[in-house]
């Protein structure tokens, strides 16, 4: 075999993901057709057999994510890709995978919404449905996209958290994002840090697969192992099987959120540019960060000190990162292309500490570097300005 | 000789499992579970290599009891989850036990699909014409004029005849029991499992509680009765006509044929693939 060299490659956001799945060990993706996240599918369904991997076309998204958890229970790490229509329709199973702790990534590749809405245009419409789109207290972790080295660096995150803690873990991606050419160089795949599921080291006898740990993340044996034991998604006891005792029915919840509290400094993920002396500064994430870099930059090239934090993880909503930040600054802008779904999380956490300042679209065009420049212009004057 | 049902529970049932289970006294659910543990000792099938998923309602909780690799997924649900679990392990058999509305209603729309893709899967439906579980409210299989909970004055719908409908939608394999021909549905259940390709087994089943009350039926031996009565094979419903099958109940193989399977099917994918990458080199 000839040796692997690094290649700098003209790539789309959503080829990058396909990239980065690849690059994770990913070898089964269901899906169904959908603008703007097809292309996903299309090069999956090239590429995935080709190293042993299975991809398939389901009837809908219902079935899409359904197939991709069956295949994560038989060992196999697995996905699906969608936008917001295909991703209300998948809410009921993404709540299994949370409730049986069943690993396994979803990619929204957001558009305009609610129903149909604007399917070529960019939204980050599905930010709160993605935290909370499913019924029920429910543990996920979920990431955002900004450009296409994104695209393939944070699928790979996303695969590594979902085995670690055994949690769905959705990365938003957006119509701008996915269909954005850019020049490209990935890692090799012998140069990515994949993260696998523990599997069961004790006899099969003595497997208890949702046992309490210290890490409150049972190992995870496959289908087929010989560790047989039972799944379900109703509330069940350490054996997997149902259960209505309050007690362990308490700890089922507790362990599930724990787990991902266990991990916040791992799964916390964001970028900070210009923050040790900003006045105030700018919270952004997905495609909106970049228009927000540059009106950054400009800004510092006027004199101005602004900051900005790029958030990578939207949920668990980083708190303890942004808090030092707002007692320091006296005012921080959050533009969002919806109608305010990160500015709340800001606003909740925020607590008077400084003033909170919206900026919102939802016509189906970028918030531009230059409307974030004129806002940080006014906003230099101070809290009132 | 066969081992009695006591020796199979001893075998097959899970002694760390919190019993009794949720079912009622006299439910056909328990005969359709012993038939197929008949049908997996038959077959010798080690437990490992056993996957039982189901969907919601009461057929749902079988897989809970039984020591194999077991899948108690959401309503409707379980051809998808098997259909995963099938592609990612194909060495695995994969059972998928679903209720009338389980199978029909809510998930009509994987059951049609899952028969046409051909998947080695056996996909086995508890018909008891009515949502047990939930109250008994009208399913897609409750008959013209019953009484339910949601149709007290009389249910105004058609119902589906599932096995003729998986025959349409393309299973290799397709065939009808009820829960008084017992014998009939562990041999039907066998004979799907050896089935390379989609395979379903309907067995009409008695809900006694939630239905045969209702419809002054009777209690679940009544039901048997009728079922006795109602049953004529898929021979001697060759040479009837429709109007004196409306009241019967087709039993016996439906279908059996030998298509290509997906599975199979998708190995050449694999190899034409790797022979293109290679040739791309990238
Ligand atoms: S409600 Fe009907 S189907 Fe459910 S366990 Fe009772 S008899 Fe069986």
């Amino acid at each position: 075999m000839t040796e692997e060299k690094r290649v700098r490659r003209l790539l789309q956001g959503n080829e990058a993901i396909v990239y980065g799945a690849l690059a994770a060990r990913c070898r089964f993706f269901a899906g169904y057709p959908i603008t703007p996240a097809s292309e996903i599918a299309e090069q999956l369904s090239v590429r995935l057999p080709a190293v042993n991997g299975t991809f398939i076309q389901m009837e809908d998204e219902i079935a899409s994510i359904g197939a991709v958890i069956g295949a994560s229970l038989a060992g196999v790490k697995a996905m699906t890709a969608t936008s917001g229509p295909g991703f209300s329709l998948m809410q009921e199973n993404l709540g299994f995978a949370c409730a049986a702790e069943v690993p396994c990534v979803i990619v929204n590749v957001m558009r305009g919404g609610p129903s149909t809405g604007l399917p070529t245009s960019p939204a980050q419409g599905d930010v709160q449905m993605a935290r909370w789109g499913t019924h029920g207290d429910h543990p996920i972790i979920v990431l955002a996209v900004s450009s296409v080295l994104d695209s393939f660096t944070i699928t790979v995150k996303a695969f590594n958290l979902s085995e670690r803690y055994r949690v769905p873990v959705l990365v938003l991606s957006d119509e701008v994002v996915a269909h954005t050419r850019e020049s490209v160089e990935l890692p090799l795949n012998s140069e990515v840090k994949v993260v696998d599921r523990i599997a069961p080291g004790m006899p099969p006898d003595w497997y208890k697969p949702y046992q309490e740990d210290a890490r409150g993340v049972p190992p995870m044996a496959a289908f087929g192992d010989g560790y047989r034991h039972h799944v379900t998604g109703l509330v069940h006891d350490q054996d997997g099987f149902p259960t209505q005792n309050p007690q362990e029915v308490e700890k089922f919840h507790h362990r599930l959120s724990m787990k991902i509290t266990k991990g916040l400094d791992d799964i916390q993920l964001t970028r900070k540019f210009y923050m040790e002396d900003a006045e105030f500064f700018v919270i952004a994430y997905g495609s909106v960060a970049r228009s927000a870099l540059r009106a950054v930059e400009e800004a510092r090239r006027a004199g101005i000190r602004a900051g900005l934090v790029q958030l990578i993880t939207l949920f668990p909503f980083p708190r303890r990162t942004l808090i030092p930040y707002l007692q320091q600054c006296h005012s921080v802008l959050v533009p969002e292309l919806n109608l305010g779904q990160i500015s709340r999380e800001v606003q909740r956490i925020n607590q008077g500490l400084c003033t909170v300042v919206k900026q919102n679209r939802v016509d189906g065009k970028l918030i531009t570097p230059q409307e974030i420049y004129s806002r940080l212009v006014k906003l230099s004057a101070g809290p009132a300005g | 000789m066969p081992p009695s049902i006591q020796a199979l529970t001893h075998i097959y049932f899970r002694h760390n499992k919190k019993f009794p289970h949720v079912w009622c006294p006299g439910c056909g659910n328990g005969i359709v579970m012993g038939a197929l543990l008949r049908a997996i000792t038959r077959l010798e099938l080690e437990k490992d290599e056993v996957v039982l998923a189901s969907g919601i309602g009461c057929s749902g909780r079988m897989p809970t009891y039984l020591d194999f690799n077991t899948l108690h997924t959401t309503h409707g649900r379980a051809l998808t989850f098997a259909t995963g679990i099938k592609l990612a392990n194909p060495a695995l058999n994969v059972v998928a036990i679903m209720g009338d509305g389980d199978a029909t209603a809510i998930g009509g729309n994987h059951l049609i699909h899952a028969a046409r893709r051909n998947l080695n899967l056996t996909a086995i439906i508890i018909n008891n014409s009515i949502y047990g579980m939930t109250g008994g409210q009208y399913s897609p299989t409750t008959p013209f004029g019953s009484t339910t909970t949601t149709s007290v004055y009389g249910h105004i719908e058609h119902a589906f005849s599932i096995a003729e409908l998986a025959v349409t939608a393309g299973a290799s394999f397709v065939a009808r029991s009820t829960v008084y021909h017992a014998a009939l549905a562990d041999q039907l259940i066998e004979q799907a499992m050896v089935k390379p390709g989609f395979a379903v087994v309907e067995i009409i089943s008695n809900c006694h509680v939630q239905y045969g009350r209702r419809n002054q039926i009777g209690n679940a031996i009544d039901m048997l009765n009728l079922f006795k009565e109602q049953a004529v094979t898929v021979k001697k419903a060759a040479t009837m006509d429709s109007e004196e099958l409306r009241e019967k109940i087709t039993i016996g193989v439906l279908a059996d044929r030998d298509l290509p399977i997906s599975t199979n099917e998708y190995k050449r994918i694999r190899e034409q693939a790797r022979a293109d990458q290679g040739k791309k080199s990238i």
